[in-house]
């Protein structure tokens, strides 16, 4: 997609995707304005540039019940308010989305607006940085003055005044730390926030008590610089988490929000899927999605199933047929007898499982606080030996105290606040630009560590698209075939069709059988498209590992065409890069075992297994677990997410199952799989920047820690050696911008070998 | 000395006044799209509709 150049690939996809909201969805996610007017925010993830937002706005804003549309670029969405009630007659919400679709050809979806919560935290932050700031600066300002040798009188007079500033921004900006040093030690823990909250409140009690009694030393613009330091990491690391939830959350939800309940004197009514109850009937239309467990009773249809259990090819179904929820109804509509409630649905099952299975997360700790956990201790023990030491051998206790908090202060963790967030947010920005999320810092921690890779096969390493590879027969019964498939959505058809351009027979009706395929009445003979089977009876099928259709005129076979499912771009290559970094590579999939079997020979994946339940494959990570190995999981389908969630880590494409890329912790928007190996890169450049930093930190302590036990330790001092210390650890880590962008940019070889192994269609 | 009466209230308020317009505009919601916003300063056109 180079860029948004209106229709022309919107056009081509136009077919494809039927990923459009329904209007009766729209309107229940829409916000009242009041007056009739209503808010809907859409999420258009494939916006990217100024054209983009130009063509959206413009063509929103010419239709005449829009009043206004506003796009945001940073987090891809689209807010539009409109009016109920339009000119010609109630407004149609989906025109909204069809709209953007025409004018620039993207999907755009709704999504959950949970993340309120989340804003209201960040602006806090940012609020007690700017407040901090504004403190640190005037506090800073007033000690030069002093520090340039201010008589006595105005010294203290400087020292009120900042005393003033300071103990309100202490208040407002400290309460983050105090809150959470708080929660820490009431469950018996410490944290990096115990030594802060510790420092800054010990060294502005000290420089109360110096100011009132005319000291000469006081150490409010190092309290508040500290404050304002910390403050920066902590925003940082939370800005991070917040953009990539809701670039997450933006993306299309998969669950249905509601269903098309029919009354039992037929007429129809849309409801949330909370109030539908088992009895119920519901109408799924070809193309929908299932909302509820059912068994079905009236019509037959094909079910795409590889969201729920990994299959790519789709399953028959009949009136008595049990079906579950999040399938496709592919190619008929159906009456369904909800047999559970949404809440004990498939899905409900899929969340048990993933709650039973949270591996690695639960018990992993941050390195920031398992460096607390050895760092906060040794500091308090090095304060109250300077404390003691000098009152036992100098006598003074209150210099000894003095002395002491100085040496709080100079340890105080400002770097080392900074060391971790700052490293997080450049790799997370790094990543997002080249199309993955990063859930939150631990994530990029955690990925850094694992020594195996665990792919799922559909929607994973392929796309789940089938892909016609090969014709067996007569070559030119391609155009018959394409204009039979035309009719049809089973994505065997609609695969065939889209490979045939060029002229083809016009057919005006045909029959679609479920499970089947297709009967057409043509002047030469009944044509047939379907299974083997179907197509010409009394026939074997033939074993193979991909899926085949076959046509037949008059019970004649005229030609068979042979599937695989589309290999995701850059599939061979990640897998071969990771290979050649030593990682293990295994393959978990619920589909069938040729199919598994002919995908883990194309790719060298020697550890593979096949037919795997949802549990099976938490079961299999659990194994690898016990075996020592750290696992990353790369998988999308519903029946991932309990894997997702008991992997060490996890990635899934952003076109998985909204379960899986809430149990994911990093999410690519990009078709291409080289995303894999570039977030290991970046993760493990990004674990080595950290420590780095660490050692810097450390490295600065060491320095300047005897001069404070020394007593030589002044406002003056402190001042710098910390702001130094910052300035340093947060250069290096902007270091990794230069180092991610030379990877990215020189490490992507020509792609060799992916035409021959997606095979080019062959004719025989 | 006498100066730095009228000076440090002066300095302060001119600080404040900053950090005032910097949390207005972030209440205002400048900060919410940077880069839709470094964009739009290219659109040749006004608002196209209000």
């Amino acid at each position: 997609m180079s860029c948004c150049a209106p229709g022309t690939e919107g056009a081509l996809d136009m077919a494809r995707s039927a990923a459009l909201p329904s209007s009766e969805e729209l309107l229940l996610a829409s916000l009242d304005l009041g007056e009739g007017l209503r808010q809907t925010d859409l999420s258009v993830p494939a916006v990217h540039c100024g054209t983009c937002i130009t063509a959206i706005e413009t063509a929103l804003s010419s239709m005449p019940e829009v009043q206004k549309a506003r796009v945001n670029l940073s987090t891809r969405r689209v807010s539009i308010v409109w009016r109920a009630e339009g000119p010609a007659g109630a407004t149609d919400p989906v025109e909204l989305a069809r709209t953007i679709k025409r004018a620039t050809g993207y999907d755009a979806h709704l999504f959950s607006s949970e993340a309120e919560a989340s804003d209201r935290l960040k602006s806090q932050l940012i609020r007690g940085v700017a407040v901090t700031g504004f403190a640190a600066a005037n506090i800073m300002l007033l000690s030069v003055s002093v520090w340039s040798g201010a008589e006595a009188s105005t010294r203290d007079l400087f020292h009120w005044i900042s005393a003033m500033i300071a103990a309100p921004a202490l208040v407002y900006g400290g309460r983050f730390f105090y809150q959470s040093a708080f929660a820490a030690l009431k469950q018996g823990r410490t944290n990096m926030d115990v030594p802060i909250a510790l420092a800054i409140t010990l060294s502005y009690a000290v420089s109360l008590w110096e100011t009132i009694h005319h000291g000469h030393h006081a150490w409010f613009d190092a309290t508040v610089s500290l404050l304002f330091f910390l403050l920066i990491g902590r925003t940082l690391d939370h800005i991070m988490r917040d953009r990539a939830r809701s670039a997450i959350t933006g993306l299309a939800r998969l669950s249905p929000r509601g269903a098309m309940v029919v009354q039992t004197d037929g007429s129809r009514d849309y409801r949330p899927v909370e109030e539908v109850s088992p009895g119920d009937l519901i109408a799924i239309a070809a193309g929908d999605r299932l909302p509820l467990d059912g068994v079905v009773v009236e019509g037959e249809s094909d079910l795409d199933m590889s969201i729920v259990n990994g299959e790519s090819v789709p399953l028959a179904v009949y009136p008595g047929d049990a079906v579950r929820a999040g399938t496709v109804s592919l190619t008929g509509s159906l009456v369904v007898r909800a047999t559970a409630t949404a809440a004990n649905s498939f899905l409900a099952e899929v969340i048990a499982l993933m709650e039973a299975a949270e591996g690695g997360r639960a018990q992993y700790r941050r390195i920031a606080d398992r460096a607390a956990r050895l760092y906060s201790p040794a500091v308090h023990l090095l304060a109250l030996l300077t404390f003691f030491g000098w009152g036992i051998f100098g006598g003074d206790w209150k210099q000894a105290m003095l002395i002491a908090i100085a040496v709080l202060i100079i340890t105080c963790p400002c770097a080392l606040g900074l060391a971790v967030p700052v490293v997080q947010v450049v790799a997370a920005g790094r990543l997002f630009q080249n199309g993955v999320m990063v859930k939150d810092g631990s994530a990029m921690e955690r990925l850094a560590e694992i020594d195996t890779v665990v792919f799922d096969k559909t929607g994973t390493l392929t796309l789940g698209r089938p892909k016609l590879t090969a014709i067996e027969g007569k070559p030119h019964s391609l155009a018959l075939a394409a204009a039979l498939a035309a009719h049809s959505r089973h994505p065997l058809s609609q695969a065939l069709s889209a490979n045939h351009s060029g002229p083809m027979p016009f057919i005006a009706s045909v029959r679609e059988l479920a499970g089947e395929g297709i009967i057409a009445v043509l002047a030469e003979g009944e044509a047939r498209l379907g299974s083997r089977a179907f197509a010409c009876p009394g026939s074997k099928a033939t074993a193979s590992g991909g899926s085949e259709v076959v046509l037949s005129v008059n019970g004649q076979e005229e030609a068979c065409f042979l599937f695989e499912d589309e290999i995701r771009p850059g599939a061979w290559m990640a897998v071969e890069t990771l290979r050649k970094k030593g990682f293990q590579l295994a393959l978990l999939s619920g589909d069938r075992t040729p199919v598994v079997a002919a995908m883990a020979s194309r790719l060298g994946i020697a550890d593979w297994y096949a037919e795997l339940t949802p549990k099976g494959k938490a079961e299999a990570l659990a194994v690898l677990k016990q075996a020592g190995r750290v696992t990353l999981m790369v998988g999308d389908g519903i029946n991932d997410a309990p894997a997702l969630s008991a992997a060490h880590v996890s990635i899934a494409p952003a076109t998985a199952a909204d379960i899986g890329r809430q149990a994911a912790d990093f999410v690519f928007t990009h078709d291409n799989l080289d995303a894999v190996p570039l977030a290991i890169e970046v993760s493990r450049r990004a674990g080595r920047l950290i420590r780095e930093n660490f050692a810097l930190a450390i490295g600065y302590n060491v320095i300047a820690v005897p001069i404070a036990i020394a007593g030589y330790a002044t406002p003056l001092i402190a001042s710098v050696a910390m702001s130094t210390s910052s300035l340093i650890v947060v250069a290096n880590a902007l270091r990794l911008n230069r180092l991610a962008r030379s990877h990215v940019g020189g490490g992507s070889p020509a792609r060799p070998k992916e035409g021959a192994l997606s095979g080019k269609v062959r004719l025989a | 000395m006498n100066m730095l009466i009228y000076l440090i209230p002066v300095a302060l308020l001119l600080g404040g006044l900053g950090l005032g317009a910097f949390l207005w505009s972030l209440r205002n919601g400048q900060y919410e799209d940077l880069d839709g916003a470094a964009w739009r300063v290219l659109n040749d056109e006004d608002h196209p509709k209000q």
